[in-house]
């Protein structure tokens, strides 16, 4: 087995910025709290990522996306393992992402300490004219963690991040 | 733990698992069929997140079984024959109309959340772990399927005569869930899993009155009504004819 040239891992976290949430590109992995750790193992390079929805179908995506970046930075042995605990939260969402989200239309997730049943009854505002006139049409959308709204105030449809 | 409840606890775990992938493949039927668009995108998430969670809990009894996680869910899922399956019958039943579809999900998705509260303070750290994970979705299940159990059984003649019809024919099969595992008092001794007398209890207290606040009568149940886990109707061969056709075909193929 070839040795993983000199990495550091602040330089694989570097690197990790650019892999994009599979169905959400415009925000990172690393934004979304998604991958949780970074570590050297021996000559391996350990991942740890943790799912946002446990059904998601991107994973699989997820971890090859993972793989394709460290390759390309030259580790050769890498390893992705996926833990539960603690399972993600919507509020590891970064500031910084929380914007991107708002920007592409979808509604970032309400802040909630802890508990998101607390804050599903709260009011929605619209992403495109900031309107808390907005109505849920389904507790369900596109992706799993995403829920389908509507705003009265300028007639647009729009989706959700769902708190968790 | 005691390694003589390992493989107890993995076939507690895959009937779990057993009930929410037949749960999910049924819900996949009505993918492009439901009555509106709204809930043809919530049924198909449903079934989204069953078939992750029954991955996940498959992959828990392989690690119990010194089997491979990677290939283990696959090979439960898609080269088992009816008589091996654990699921209890409600969830292979076909999937009626959409009252019957909809209060079958809600009746399993408040047993569900009820026993995931439950499994989150198991001493088998990996169960309590996912189940802390998995109870946070499933409420957004539970939350979903209430409001359309009370919108139901309160809207019109039509709709509460349908729902009264898929109650009475519902709730002897729900009891299933709470049919005893093997070993149940060793699993539950020793802190691993809840008692099913426990479950029923709870419930029963949390679904009888939504249901009569619903506008529904519970029917009476007679003890000779309920089967075990090893009894399946006809539904099911029918079921993993198609839900398994691809995977024999074709064993260890990708796309």
């Amino acid at each position: 087995m070839t040795k993983t040239p000199a990495l550091t891992i602040d330089q694989i976290w570097q690197a990790l910025e650019a892999v994009k949430d599979p169905e959400i590109p415009v925000v990172s992995l690393v934004e979304m709290g998604i991958i949780r750790d970074v570590a050297f193992q021996q000559d391996a390079v350990v991942v740890t990522m943790t799912p946002t929805f446990s059904g998601c179908p991107a994973l699989k995506v997820m971890a090859d996306d993972i793989t394709t970046c460290l390759k390309n930075l030259g580790a050769d042995d890498i390893r992705i393992e996926t833990v539960f605990d603690p399972p993600w939260t919507s509020e590891w969402i970064k500031p910084a992402a929380r914007e991107k989200l708002k920007g592409i239309g979808l509604a970032p997730p309400p802040r909630h300490n802890g508990d998101f049943q607390i804050v599903l009854l709260d009011p929605v505002a619209c992403p495109y004219c900031d309107s808390e006139n907005t109505s849920m049409r389904n507790s369900f959308g596109p992706t799993p963690c995403r829920m389908i709204f509507y705003c009265n105030n300028c007639q647009q449809p729009f989706e959700q991040f769902k708190p968790l | 733990m005691d390694d003589k409840l390992k493989p107890s606890l993995a076939v507690y775990l895959i009937a779990l698992a057993d009930d929410e992938l037949i749960l999910a493949h049924r819900h996949s039927e009505w993918c492009g069929h439901a009555p509106i668009l709204e809930e043809d995108i919530a049924f198909s998430n449903l079934c989204l997140d069953e078939i992750g969670h029954a991955t996940i809990w498959y992959q828990l009894a392989a690690d119990l079984l010194g089997e491979d996680r990677e290939t283990y869910p696959d090979q439960l899922a898609f080269f088992r024959d009816a008589e091996d399956f654990l699921n209890i019958q409600m969830v292979e039943l076909p999937i009626g109309d959409w009252a019957f579809s909809m209060l079958r999900q809600y009746l399993f998705d408040a047993y569900e959340v009820i026993h995931l509260e439950r499994l989150v303070t198991s001493k088998h750290k990996p169960i309590a772990e996912v189940a802390t994970k998995i109870r946070n979705e499933e409420l957004y299940h539970l939350r979903h399927t209430r409001a359309w159990v009370h919108r139901l059984g309160l809207g019109t003649d039509e709709s509460r005569t349908r729902m009264q019809r898929a109650l009475d024919e519902l709730w002897p099969y729900a009891l299933q869930l709470f049919a005893s595992p093997d070993n149940e008092s060793l699993l539950v001794e020793a802190g691993l899993i809840p008692a099913s007398t426990a479950l029923q209890t709870a419930w029963i207290t949390s679904v009888v009155s939504h249901l009569e606040e619903s506008g529904l009568k519970i029917p009476p149940v007679r003890q000779s009504d309920l089967t075990s886990r090893n009894e399946h109707s006809e539904h099911l061969p029918d079921l993993l004819a198609e839900m398994q056709k691809v995977a024999r075909l074709v064993p260890g193929g990708v796309w």
